[in-house]
């Protein structure tokens, strides 16, 4: 130890380097500091020796605990699967006319439901299920398709108009503008109106009105009371997808729409769609 | 500097130390340093030999972190499904990137399970294969859409880019009504595929040929359509944007309606090791 050079002025032990009469303090690192890193470097080795790291041919090292993102996440959905099991098994089962006979089988359906519609429907029908432009209401009693459980059930699974799944409901206006004059077009737009409104150019309506019984009441009924058989809407009601104006019915009837919803069934579990099924019927409308 | 008297020699200053003043050797190291230290200042004293040094070291990283990424059996796992992108659909790509929709949307769903339940099976990476650059993104303001294609209808899209309010109240996305009067032309779609093709994707010799043809009837029901599908199996055709020519609307919908559909995922297992 007696070799060792100190530094006059600081005090402090220089490493005997010097560059042109400069020398170099030897400070070293705190011990407890070299220490932890030196740990830190043997708590990483073994790191990569217990989970997936080292990158080998055809693959990566697989780890000595055997972690596995995929094994993880596949775990965790079986896990809820399993704690939700006995009741969606019986939610699969269950007459869906009949929900109530189960103990706790509807507020179960309800809840698992909300937050499927939540997380799937909301987009196109709003968080709160009153729709939008083009995406019907589902709180109040005017169904398209029909509004008991069932055929909400069926056009849950199987959507509307969609080219994934052949069961899908199906109709197809067609495009007035190519089939009637304008005049005729203006006139049955104005026999629409009246249906649901004392605004209206009463001569107009009436020749709208045999336009009406010759084009449109094979679907919408002679009283254009609408048909559920093909989707077509209750014109009398006041109620309207696309808006009740006479420049909106006018696009509507010379364009014709064609509303399209995805095959649910297709992308959620049977549960899910029966849950989400009995959750709208549960909105209000519910026949 | 020579006129100032105040300033010494500095041989001459007594506060700074000399070579002298240290007793007999210097030694350019602490004695209890060893012999391999002793060779490794060989390297500090040598630029060149250094950098050589240092070049190697990085190259094991290189090497261990990089390399094992072009053996692509390894990276990528095999799946059944992922074709490259029709015309249009790589056309509405790139309209994707120019608006910068992976700034706010991601196209990742991670192996988690509230990831699972909202957006659909986790990505693979075999889905974004074909992907020059890939959108993975890490940044969500908007939701996720790997699998976005077939949630919803062409005509929420429009409704959608038109006025994202319309139909989501409470989403701060900006509106794209710009999009739908935006008219698009095949003019250079084949350089486009052949751009594709030069940095690996398997574009066919007659997917470029015919690319201009599916380019355009990708978005004509009307037409015959029949060898696009056959070329591009489950591209789906449709007037996207509901109105007639070709927009950057029809091209956008075109690629979100594929987005996350091509793997059917009830014929894959997972490779648990991953």
């Amino acid at each position: 130890m007696s070799d060792r050079k100190i530094d006059e002025t600081t005090g402090v032990e220089t490493t005997g380097h010097s560059w042109d009469g400069i020398e170099e303090l030897n400070n070293p690192l705190p011990r407890w500091w070299l220490w932890t890193f030196y740990a830190t470097i043997i708590w990483g080795l073994g790191y990569t020796i217990a989970y997936p790291a080292w990158p080998m041919i055809s693959g990566a090292t697989s780890g000595l605990l055997g972690y596995s993102t995929r094994a993880e996440v596949a775990a965790d959905i079986a896990a809820h699967e399993a704690k939700n099991s006995e009741l969606a098994a019986a939610l699969e089962a269950a007459d869906l006319t009949a929900l109530d006979d189960a103990e706790g089988l509807r507020r179960y359906a309800t809840a698992r439901g909300g937050s499927v519609f939540r997380a799937q429907c909301s987009q196109c029908h709003g968080a709160g299920a009153a729709g939008a432009k083009g995406y019907p209401n589902l709180l109040d009693d005017d169904w398209l398709w029909g509004g008991d459980i069932e055929n909400i059930a069926t056009t849950v699974n199987h959507g509307i108009r969609n080219e994934t799944d052949p069961d899908a409901r199906y109709s197809q206006m067609p495009a007035f503008g190519d089939i009637l004059p304008k005049a005729e077009i203006a006139a049955v737009v104005e026999h629409v109106v009246s249906l649901s409104s004392d605004d209206y150019d009463r001569a107009l309506a009436e020749s709208g009105s045999t336009v009406f019984a010759d084009n449109c009441a094979a679907c919408h009924g002679d009283g254009a009371e609408g048909n559920r058989e093909m989707g077509a809407p209750d014109l009398t009601d006041a109620i309207w997808l696309y808006g009740g104006d006479r420049d909106t019915l006018t696009t509507t009837v010379r364009d014709a729409r064609f509303g399209v919803m995805p095959a649910w069934g297709q992308r959620l579990s049977d549960a899910d769609v029966r849950a989400v099924s009995v959750y709208v019927h549960s909105l209000g409308g519910g026949e | 500097m020579a006129d100032n008297e105040k300033v010494q020699p500095s041989d001459k200053d007594p506060k700074v130390s000399q070579l002298s003043d240290l007793p007999g050797e210097v030694p350019n190291e602490l004695p209890h340093q060893t012999a391999l230290i002793d060779r490794h200042a060989i390297l500090e004293k040598s630029p060149t030999l250094l950098l050589v040094a240092s070049l190697l070291v990085v190259t094991v990283g290189g090497i261990v972190e990089i390399a094992p990424l072009f053996w692509l059996e390894n990276t990528i796992e095999k799946v059944e499904g992922v074709r490259p992108y029709s015309p249009l659909e790589l056309t509405g790509r790139d309209i994707y990137v120019r608006e910068g929709c992976y700034v706010c949307h991601s196209q990742m769903i991670r192996p988690m399970r509230d990831e699972v339940e909202r957006y659909g099976h986790y990505s693979l990476a075999a889905e974004s294969m074909y992907d020059h650059p890939f959108q993975w993104g890490s940044k969500r303001t908007g939701p996720d859409l790997a699998r976005v294609g077939g949630r919803y209808s062409d005509a929420w899209h429009v409704d959608h880019l038109m006025d994202p309010q319309s139909v989501v109240p409470e989403s701060i996305m900006p509106k794209y009504a710009f999009l739908a009067d935006k008219r698009i032309e095949a003019d250079h779609i084949e350089d486009l595929l052949s751009t594709h093709r030069m940095v690996g994707v398997p574009y066919s010799d007659e997917q470029i040929t015919s690319a201009r043809a599916d380019f355009r009837v990708q978005a004509d029901p009307e037409g015959d359509w029949d060898g696009l599908v056959e070329r591009y199996p489950g591209a789906a055709v449709g007037n996207f944007d509901g109105q007639p020519g070709l927009t950057e609307m029809d091209a956008l919908i075109a690629y979100l309606q594929v987005m996350g559909t091509m793997v059917d995922f009830s014929t894959f297992t997972p490779d648990e090791t991953r």
